[in-house]
């Protein structure tokens, strides 16, 4: 990738100031050791899991917090179970009816002290698990104190499409952030561009690094998330969509500022306009004129430096193969993998675009169409 | 008027008098026979939901199987749980509630019989409604919640959703005011509010949630069904609708619907496990009140449905501690349980077994609706298999097993057969086993990070998660296997139980007192009550040490003492009216689907003129309530 100086320039200079590494506002897990013994049994339980999509596994501090707290909670929750749960087993050996017994029972009809008790011992446990409750919910909620990246979250029948408003960046399904920087997503559902019509409910959620929050047509909703490692981090909507909620799932890179820097300068530049007369090139004409069919340029915008970046119906290709996957991020962006889904997209990804025009049509593209287009898309680096 | 002439005449045809044979079933107003059809219903329903979460199970058993196509799954887990939700579980407990009801307060019968037919005809052809969408171009597909403005699209097929579930509204509504009026003055003599059985505390409290609760989800429906199908616009953000509306209201209904499955099935454990500890029921006020209590705080805590939706901070903070409040009254009624149980001469028959499972199972349910009640965290929990898991064990381990309680309790007072307790039991454990099999690994894939209705098991997830869902799809089988044996004991001891005789258990509550099967008109005598419990206090004198102590024979009045000879007691008649009139619902419903407007005029002139003959219908020959109506020319 060729990196133009001015480029990097644009990303330090952009309209609002460029992010920096910020303080952790998290406070450092694991410093209650009380409650580390009384967790002992939950902890055995929870270490034995650790996967990708995996809330038990937290990565940052807006997943980190909630975290501890639910241990805790947890925790007091083991011991009631454990006590509840004896309590009836033992009730249930203890005073069973022997064989041959045919004694009655004293018939006591209550006991109002002890009524009293178990009126008032859960209301102080719950009592002790609202209060940091409450806190904790304003905490995660609040823009963040120190600066932050903002991203705007779309969401469309049955992808994530991603605005990054400081550098005027689309794209789709996998989002970059700087690592150890909160990152504020601005978030809304809609099928078109940009209006409300048509749109469903969705919900954002990469458990390593926060909970979900819903994106709401018609309704601007927040999430904060922050990674503290670099790496890939998986999620997927959470919130059922329709047809393909399933396939809808969302990646979050985590680099370092530099390398995310690199990435950013590299997405502010044009695509690279193939050179006359190559398979490419071809692939670009018909990118822009399937002739009576629909062309592609009607919903994916491609990029060229010219004229405004906005976002188009379907994701933004301007940069298609600095992503590992598409299609919701289900597929690997592999040359096989899209002459598949050009040639029948709902074999890859069951969408509805003859019933309601959701998702991606069949444009029955011929093999020599399909072999420019594919090319094309390959060359969007 | 004609009618009145055939009176005259003294022509026995004016009512369906037949005491057998299919006609008398459609025609019946007993509600005892009522109760009877809602039970074999609930049981044909719940076998197509249970084979519904079978191919969901089955497709998820592991990661990127493709048995069911994406299309099918969303249909099946959206009628999953609308069947079960509302053609099982509450009419299970509306079961239950017809059949008992009178007998345990002494009545002959419930305050509007016709009605109380109504509302069972409304439920079924509810049930056939929404079930016919399969045949018509495909079940519903947006989820039991329905959220829009997914479901306001058509190709979620919602129409069906909203009109099936206003038509189960109407029944659910009619039965509420049936028994609250029921319950309220028709007791008999001396059965003041606190001599109650707490079954029927229960049944009162859910009728009142019912009453308050059904009418918001009707406004809701009928704003989701103009959507659909009229281009309203009223959860469309574009045109200035909410989608965030339909959530409050949907879960302002929701949320005391929870309650109105679970508060049922509270009842039967409170009467089961009394009288199998052989003990009264343990603070028998504080259970009352902390039903009430349960009740009036279902209604505000529905926003904890919506902790990740598009509200803010201050909504959030408030619901949650609503939330955690409301395990105050639920604690309450798990330790008065298990002290009911302690110091007793407890009998493990398979009710029992199951009541006391129902505490246990309940206990986690409810432990982990705490955990829910956590904001922060509960953004990780929200729509992952750690909720599934939650209302399973609430609404499975919870209503269910205290509905098959009652089953097992009551079965020989409707059939006079006791049912095998040898097979009751290869269920009841079983029952536990595939129930725990099933839904206890899906809190590890929820926190592992499986969300919920999501038609393939992503292999991303990793291994682990595939080795839970392998767990609860195997869980499935032996549900299946326990739920089998349960149907073959219910068939099988009909006619080879053994019989059980009127009072099985040495029950403690009125309706093990009369005939068992009862007679049509419940008892010969109505009983005056003295006592709660007052059968136990006919039976069982008290020793200065509290000890029951059994009273001579003879020296009692545990049985009607007219034996029969009562002369005539007036029944309510059988009418066919409520069956004909409801039936019109049918070209009504399809009508609204498809806005087709001669469907709805149909349905409409069909329904009104349903309405007049069931007001017009004559009394049938040779009552005596009214003698001097009998012959009299004008009305």
């Amino acid at each position: 990738m060729n990196l133009g100086s001015d480029s990097q320039a644009d990303a330090r200079h952009s309209r609002q100031p460029a992010p920096r590494p910020g303080r952790r506002p998290g406070r450092r897990p694991g410093r209650r050791p009380g409650r580390i013994a009384l967790l002992l049994g939950v902890a055995l339980v929870l270490a034995a899991c650790s996967g990708e999509q995996n809330a038990l596994d937290p990565a940052g501090p807006y997943a980190q917090r909630p975290h501890d707290l639910i241990l805790y909670v947890f925790g007091i929750g083991a011991l009631v179970f454990v006590l509840v749960q004896g309590l009836i087993l033992y009730t249930s050996f203890r005073y069973r009816r022997r064989e041959g017994d045919d004694s009655m029972p004293e018939q006591v009809h209550g006991n109002t002290k002890l009524e009293i008790v178990w009126t008032l011992i859960p209301a102080i446990i719950l009592a002790a698990i609202a209060v940091p409750t409450v806190q904790m919910i304003f905490e995660q909620m609040d823009e963040p104190e120190v600066d932050f990246l903002t991203v705007e979250v779309i969401g469309h029948r049955w992808w994530f499409e991603y605005y990054y408003p400081d550098y005027d960046i689309y794209t789709a399904n996998e989002m970059a952030i700087p690592v150890g920087m909160p990152v504020r997503l601005e978030m809304t559902a809609t099928d078109l561009a940009r209006s409300p019509d048509l749109g469903v409910i969705h919900s954002f959620w990469i458990p390593r690094l926060a909970g979900k929050q819903d994106l709401v047509p018609g309704h601007t909703t927040y999430l904060n998330l922050q990674a503290d490692i670099p790496g890939r981090f998986i999620g997927q909507c959470a919130e059922y969509c329709g047809l393909s909620h399933a396939n809808m799932r969302a990646r979050v890179e985590a680099m370092d500022m530099a390398d995310f820097e690199t990435w950013v300068a590299a997405q502010r530049t044009p695509a690279t306009v193939p050179a006359d007369g190559t398979l490419e090139a071809r692939g670009r004409e018909l990118f822009g004129d399937l002739g009576a069919r629909q062309a592609c340029a009607s919903c994916h915008q491609v990029w060229e430096g010219n004229g405004l970046r906005g976002p188009g119906q379907g994701p933004d290709l301007t940069h298609l193969m600095s992503r590992i996957e598409f299609a919701g991020a289900i597929h690997d962006m592999t040359p096989e993998n899209l002459r598949a889904w050009l040639k029948d997209p709902n074999s890859m990804k069951p969408m509805q675009y003859e019933v309601n025009g959701i998702g991606m049509p069949n444009l029955n593209l011929d093999d020599d169409e399909l072999d420019a287009l594919t090319a094309y898309l390959l060359s969007l680096r | 008027m004609a009618t009145m002439t055939a009176a005259e005449t003294g022509q026995s045809r004016l009512r369906p008098s037949k005491p057998t044979g299919f006609l008398s079933w459609v025609a019946t107003t007993d509600h005892k026979r009522i109760g009877i059809l809602y039970f074999w219903t609930v049981l044909v329903f719940f076998f197509i939901g249970g084979v519904e979460s079978s191919l969901m199970r089955a497709q998820l058993a592991q990661a990127e199987l493709s048995l069911i196509t994406p299309e099918i799954y969303n249909q099946m887990f959206t009628m999953h749980g609308i069947t079960m939700v509302f053609l099982v579980v509450m009419p299970f407990a509306a079961a239950f509630f017809n059949y008992l009801l009178p007998l345990m307060i002494g009545a002959r019968d419930v305050a509007f019989p016709r009605l109380n037919a109504f509302s069972y005809w409304f439920y079924l052809f509810g049930g056939i409604f929404l079930y016919s969408s399969f045949f018509l171009g495909g079940a519903p597909n947006g989820s039991w919640v329905g959220y829009a403005p997914l479901s306001s699209d058509a190709v979620s097929n919602m129409a069906f959703y909203a009109v099936g579930l206003q038509i189960l509204g109407v029944s659910s509504l009619a039965s509420a005011v049936n028994f609250i009026v029921t319950i309220l003055n028709m007791r008999a003599p001396g059965m003041t509010f606190m001599r109650m059985p707490m079954m029927v505390w229960m049944a009162l409290t859910t009728s009142f949630l019912l009453l308050f609760a059904v009418p918001i989800i009707a406004v809701a429906l009928f704003m989701l069904q103009f959507d659909a199908v009229f281009d309203a616009q009223f959860f469309q953000p574009a045109s200035g609708g909410d989608p965030i509306l339909y959530q409050h209201l949907f879960w302002l209904f929701g949320h005391p619907e929870v309650y109105i499955m679970i508060l049922p099935a509270m009842g039967i454990v409170s009467e089961v496990m009394p009288t199998f500890s052989r003990k009264p029921l343990f603070g028998y006020a504080a259970m009352a009140f902390a039903g009430a209590a349960i009740g009036f705080i279902g209604f505000g805590v529905w926003a904890h449905h919506m902790f990740t939706s598009a509200i803010g901070p201050v909504p959030r903070a408030a619901f949650a501690v609503a939330t955690m409040f409301i395990a105050v009254p639920t604690g309450i009624k798990i330790f008065n349980w298990v002290f009911t149980m302690w110091g007793g001469r407890i009998r493990f028959t398979t009710a029992m077994l199951f009541s006391v499972g129902f505490v246990s199972m309940f206990t986690i349910g409810g432990l982990s609706g705490v955990v829910h009640s956590i904001v922060p965290h509960n953004a990780q929990q929200h729509d992952t298999y750690f909720v599934v898991a939650h209302f399973h064990y609430v609404l499975f381990g919870g209503a269910l097993f205290g509905l098959i309680s009652g089953v097992y309790y009551w079965y020989p007072k409707v059939t006079g057969r006791l049912m095998s307790e040898k097979l009751g039991k290869f269920h009841f454990w079983t029952w536990l086993l595939g129930f725990n099999l099933t839904f206890g690994p899906m809190h590890m894939s929820g926190l592992l990070g499986q969300p919920r209705r999501t038609s393939v098991l992503p292999g991303e997830l990793g291994t682990t998660v595939e080795t839970y869902n392998l767990l609860s799809s195997l869980g499935v089988i032996v549900l299946a296997v326990s739920a089998s044996v349960f149907l073959y004991n219910l068939l099988r001891s009909m006619k080879h139980g053994e019989a059980s005789g009127d009072d099985p258990w040495d029950a403690r509550t009125i309706e093990w007192m009369t005939a068992t099967p009862p007679k049509v008109h419940n008892f010969d005598v109505i009983p005056v009550i003295t006592a709660r419990d007052e059968f136990w206090h006919r039976k069982y004198a008290e020793s200065d040490q509290h000890i029951p102590v059994a009273v001579p024979v003879g020296a009692s009045v545990d049985h009607d003492e007219h034996d029969g000879d009562v002369g005539h007691i007036h029944m309510p008649d059988p009418s066919l009216w409520p069956a004909i009139h409801t039936l019109g619902v049918m070209p009504l419903g399809y009508g609204l689907v498809y806005a087709n407007w001669l469907l709805i005029g149909i349905g409409l002139v069909w329904m009104v003129a349903g309405v007049f003959g069931w007001i017009i219908e004559p009394l049938a020959e040779g009552d005596d309530d009214e003698p001097a109506l009998v012959g009299a020319a004008t009305h």
